[in-house]
């Protein structure tokens, strides 16, 4: 198949391009979802991303808040942001941060105003940003403005044989195209982590992820109270035929085809060395890994499934594909791409790869992955450790 | 082409049941991703879509190698063609 040179864009005003439009009303902690969720509701053309956090977090648990909270808003999928938080000094952190991109944003905070003081103030804005962004169009954007972030769930063995692998054989198409990459799940490479540390671009690159996994394993000999067997491999992975967690990570680590990776990132943190692969250090829980790539920039995620995880996200849209063929017939609402005729072997891995990138390429354009169609937007902050 | 067992690589002891299910007794046919050969076996157990059947006999304190890889332990002695699970293989982590 010839790979198309472009797709059908948002540009940005920092030269980013993204997949979707949207208008976000972005809370700068849990007690400002209701004033947030207000305005979307008043506001059409708007979404609030509601979550739990932002209260009395400290360190580098603050630092990680603010970092998802300003990628948020600065993703090239988003044309203008609303930020609403109790008090005026971290709202206007983010609204700082995001204004960096140049793109429209407006601070509103409660104190001394009232929710529904709030609520109109913000509402009439939103209102603003809303007309504004509908009348942006789409235009050809090279290939090289796509970031495609990638994680696994409910895997199975049919992960790792085929929708992994497909996964893998799109990433080694586009990486010559100059399209930023992205994968992470620190804990679900456990037992390939040596062979993933060998992939490293460089020594530097492969030194900083055995320091990131050795840390993470660190943590978990500290707080496991037996070991993790009760969720490392999780039920759906053992109903689907997946024994151990380091089975589970060669099948995991499938998804980077035979490429290497350029740099290490921290959860939520912009890839600033260019095109090409990146590794995360991300939890593997779906909706908490896919918030952190959205925030790192990425504007579409390729999601391979085995039993059937269902998770989308609000502003990244996330394209499921499955080789499992019970998967693909029962879940069929949940599949934005199906290669399981890999395995009764009327497909091969090429053509599940061209597959995967014509369906990547009509999402980008601006189709509804099933994740949309059905109100996924699962926005999961990491949280880091507890508040003070 | 149609398969009924996929192994990853030449040196794995498992293969993976990628049709519905297999019986006991049934004669699989066997795919070798990697170098694109053919294999056969005979199942003991009922194995369904997507788990594992071994290749070999395995004892007690084995290797599972898939993907070329270790993939964990045998806790339980394993005969060629049975089922291979959580029930007899375990990991070598934690």
């Amino acid at each position: 198949m010839e790979i198309p040179k472009s797709f059908l864009g948002y540009k940005r005003e920092n030269g980013r391009a993204g997949t979707r439009n949207h208008v976000i009303i972005l809370p700068v902690d849990d007690i400002s979802n209701a004033c947030a969720e207000a305005v979307a509701n008043n506001i059409k053309g708007t979404i609030a991303l509601p979550h739990s956090y932002g209260r009395l977090q400290f360190g580098a648990d603050l630092d990680l808040h603010f970092r998802t909270m300003i990628g948020t808003g600065s993703n090239p999928n988003v044309a203008a942001v609303i930020v609403i938080g109790i008090e005026p000094k971290w709202t206007k952190k983010i609204v700082d941060g995001i204004a960096k991109t140049g793109k429209p944003v407006e601070g509103f905070h409660i104190e001394r105003t009232g929710d529904i003081g709030t609520v109109m103030k913000a509402s009439k804005k939103a209102q603003e940003f809303s007309q504004w962004a509908s009348e942006k169009q789409r235009e050809e954007c090279p290939m090289s403005d796509l970031w495609i972030s990638v994680k696994c769930g409910e895997s199975d063995t049919t992960s790792g044989l085929a929708s992994n692998p497909t996964v893998g054989n799109l990433m080694e198409k586009l990486e010559p195209l100059g399209v930023h990459l992205c994968f992470g799940e620190t804990s679900e490479l456990t037992g390939a982590e040596n062979v993933c540390a060998a992939r490293g671009a460089t020594k530097e690159a492969s030194e900083k992820f055995m320091k990131t996994w050795n840390e993470y394993n660190d943590f978990i000999l500290k707080e496991a109270t037996n070991d993790l067997s009760e969720s490392q491999p999780t039920a759906g992975n053992i109903a689907g035929g997946l024994t151990t967690i380091e089975e589970k990570a060669f099948g995991n680590f499938q998804k980077i085809g035979n490429l290497k990776f350029i740099d290490v990132l921290e959860p939520a943190e912009e890839p600033e060395k260019g095109p090409g692969l990146y590794f995360m250090d991300t939890s593997s829980a779906a909706a908490e890994c896919i918030t952190l790539q959205a925030a790192g920039g990425f504007n579409i995620h390729l999601f391979p499934t085995g039993q059937g995880n269902i998770v989308g996200n609000p502003i990244e849209p996330v394209v499921k594909l499955t080789a499992n063929p019970l998967t693909a017939k029962s879940m069929s609402e949940h599949v934005d791409c199906d290669v399981s005729k890999i395995l009764s072997r009327e497909m091969n891995l090429s053509e599940a790869g061209d597959k995967l990138i014509e369906t990547t390429l009509r999402v980008a354009n601006g189709r509804l992955t099933c994740a949309e169609a059905l109100g996924h937007k699962e926005f999961v902050m990491t949280k880091l450790y507890r508040s003070a | 082409m149609a398969t009924d067992i996929i192994i990853h690589d030449k040196k794995d002891n498992v293969g993976v049941v990628v049709i519905e299910k297999i019986t006991p007794k049934q004669d699989c046919k066997c795919w070798i991703m990697e170098n694109d050969s053919s294999a056969s076996i005979q199942s003991i157990d009922e194995i369904p879509l997507g788990h594992k059947i071994a290749m070999v006999d395995l004892k007690e304190g084995d290797t599972i190698l898939k993907y070329g890889h270790d993939i964990g332990k045998v806790v339980k002695a394993i005969r060629k063609g049975e089922h291979v699970h959580v029930h007899n293989v375990k990991t070598k982590k934690w």
